[in-house]
């Protein structure tokens, strides 16, 4: 049966890549500490419903609770989206590693020069190699939501809760924007290490990319940012405008003559 | 055995390549038949690699252009990578990866029909059948060396490009791996080898091109030796009579004749029309002669001898 070349990428990547312990570390046990993290936290506080109106949360947040809530679930659910950002932190995360790897470890393995000699064009090259990084990292992700949302319903017992995590705008965020942040980090990642020649220099260089998420989780962990509904639509088109930029821009970085040529 | 077609399986017409202000290649104007074994000696440096890499549609070239059957690189680029095999200076193989998978990846990206089949019929021809499930990083030089040969021909190609295939290698694995190519040869590949070891040239290769930026030469070994040092027959005697060398001096098709103890050297054009001539003076002027035989001169001195020169 013939395969198509992408799909051979993909599989190669896999078959190298997950022999890596280090990758193999940050697939599995990133999200399950992310997932594992605010379950702690909300099972530590699963009595605050009893607290009623005497938390304190910002009022930005306060705004955005369903009225549905009290207080008590509010708080929770305040709780709950601070983590939720971390769902967002994961597909940028994860890839990182696995992509900064694919292209600096073909180079180190002198690997890279028969695969561009056979006939595979960059771009399927380029998108086997993204496909690679981005599935494990959105699977991984959406695994460990699930999980979360399984947690959250075991430790709250609470309907409203699952139903205020369910909402079509934190599904977007993580089930749509997730991916998109993915595939841009795994560009950044990819067009750094097609210039650099340590797989460590490329992730960490690529790891750049984590610092408006970051900026996101404080915001919003200090009241200062809300992510809205508007914020998520906003945040969503600048990722598919910097994903097409980005991929654009990986394509053209990645010169097979300056890769064959210029690295020793 | 080179089966002379009309059409040659590689041309380049002026191919040349600049890396900035350095010249790699110069004008490079070659011609490979088909079923040919080609020899591309020079010394480190020279631009061989360049030169392989434009011919494999690695690299573009800064001016002129080459055809490998018949497919233009730089317009057919994609056609070159499925006509050619390239054996990398180094092997580059997954090592966490079994040499089966190795071979099976490129299978696959050759669009190869029965990617099983040419798998095991390659690891089989090359000895590594039994090692197919072992990772790569495992393997010895020459082992890996094979496995890199093996993933080279899995798609059938037309010509194969062999960059130093025995390079690091130990004595055992390089004859391994000549013995191989002496089979592809026998199967008519056409085969562009570039390789450092002259020894190895002389006896694989119908033609040899030595180049160094830009072509010195193209011919067939034995006629780069009689082109660079002439043909020199060494007569064997009992004992030398100086009047015999003043004999031999004289006639017309000799173009030196030297003295060596008690051997006379005589160079000339045609060894095999006149050595009978010149046994029949030397023997009716009263010599013994002992034994007669041609004086070689390695593919080493006349590449040592190209490369003075173009210093």
């Amino acid at each position: 049966m013939r395969m198509n070349k992408i799909q051979v990428i993909v599989l190669k990547e896999w078959a190298e890549v997950f022999k890596n312990k280090l990758v193999m570390f940050t697939v599995i046990f990133l999200p399950l500490i992310f997932t594992a993290l605010p379950l702690v936290i909300l099972y530590a506080t699963r009595d605050v419903s009893a607290i009623g109106s005497q938390v304190e949360i910002p009022d930005g947040f306060r705004s955005v609770c369903p009225a549905y809530m009290n207080s008590g679930e509010c708080f929770q659910l305040y709780i709950v989206r601070q983590f939720l950002v971390l769902f967002m932190l994961m597909p940028l995360m994860i890839p990182v590693s696995i992509a900064a790897y694919s292209i600096v470890g073909e180079k180190t393995n002198r690997s890279l020069e028969p695969l561009l000699a056979a006939p595979i064009t960059t771009t399927q090259l380029l998108i086997g190699k993204n496909l690679a990084a981005v599935i494990p990292a959105v699977a991984a992700t959406w695994f460990g939501f699930l999980l979360f949302v399984i947690g959250v319903f075991i430790t709250t017992s609470s309907q409203n809760m699952i139903k205020a995590l369910l909402d079509p705008m934190w599904l977007a965020a993580i089930l749509v924007l997730g991916p998109l942040l993915s595939i841009l980090s795994v560009n950044l990642a990819i067009m750094v290490s097609s210039r650099v020649n340590d797989p460590r220099v490329a992730e960490q260089l690529s790891a750049v990319v984590i610092v408006p998420v970051m900026i996101l989780f404080f915001g919003q962990v200090t009241g200062f940012l809300i992510l809205k509904s508007s914020l998520v639509i906003a945040l969503g088109i600048f990722v598919i405008l910097a994903d097409v930029v980005v991929s654009w821009l990986t394509v053209r970085i990645f010169e097979r003559e300056h890769i064959l040529t210029r690295w020793k | 055995m080179v089966i002379k077609q009309d059409t040659p399986m590689i041309t380049t017409q002026n191919l040349t390549r600049r890396f900035g202000e350095t010249l790699a290649v110069d004008s490079l104007n070659l011609e490979v038949y088909p079923g040919e074994v080609f020899g591309f000696l020079g010394p480190n440096g020279a631009g061989k690699t360049t030169t392989v890499r434009m011919l494999t549609a690695l690299i573009a070239p800064s001016g002129g252009t080459a055809f490998i059957h018949g497919y233009q690189i730089g317009k057919h680029d994609m056609d070159i990578r499925r006509t050619v095999g390239l054996l990398t200076e180094t092997p580059g193989l997954y090592d966490s990866l079994s040499a089966e998978r190795n071979l099976k990846i490129f299978a696959q990206l050759y669009d190869v029909p029965d990617a099983d089949a040419a798998v095991q019929k390659y690891l089989g021809m090359l000895g590594l059948w039994e090692r197919r499930s072992d990772p790569a990083g495992t393997f010895s030089k020459g082992m890996r060396q094979k496995l890199a040969i093996a993933r080279a021909l899995l798609h059938e190609p037309d010509v194969l490009f062999l960059d130093e295939p025995t390079a690091g290698l130990d004595p055992e694995a390089s004859r391994l791996i000549r013995d191989f190519i002496l089979e592809l040869r026998s199967l008519g590949r056409t085969i562009f080898l570039c390789t450092h070891n002259l020894d190895e040239a002389d006896r694989l290769c119908d033609r040899i091109g030595v180049f160094k930026t830009r072509l010195l030469v193209v011919d067939s070994p034995a006629r780069l030796r009689s082109q660079i040092f002439g043909r020199k027959v060494v007569f064997h005697l009992s004992r030398l009579d100086h009047g015999w060398v003043d004999l031999l001096a004289k006639l017309p098709f000799i173009e030196e004749v030297a003295v060596q103890n008690e051997k006379i050297i005589i160079t000339l054009a045609e060894p095999e029309k006149y050595n009978p001539e010149i046994v029949r003076i030397l023997v009716n002027a009263g010599a013994d002669i002992q034994f007669v035989g041609e004086l070689r001169r390695s593919l080493e001195d006349v590449y040592l001898r190209l490369m003075k020169e173009s210093n």
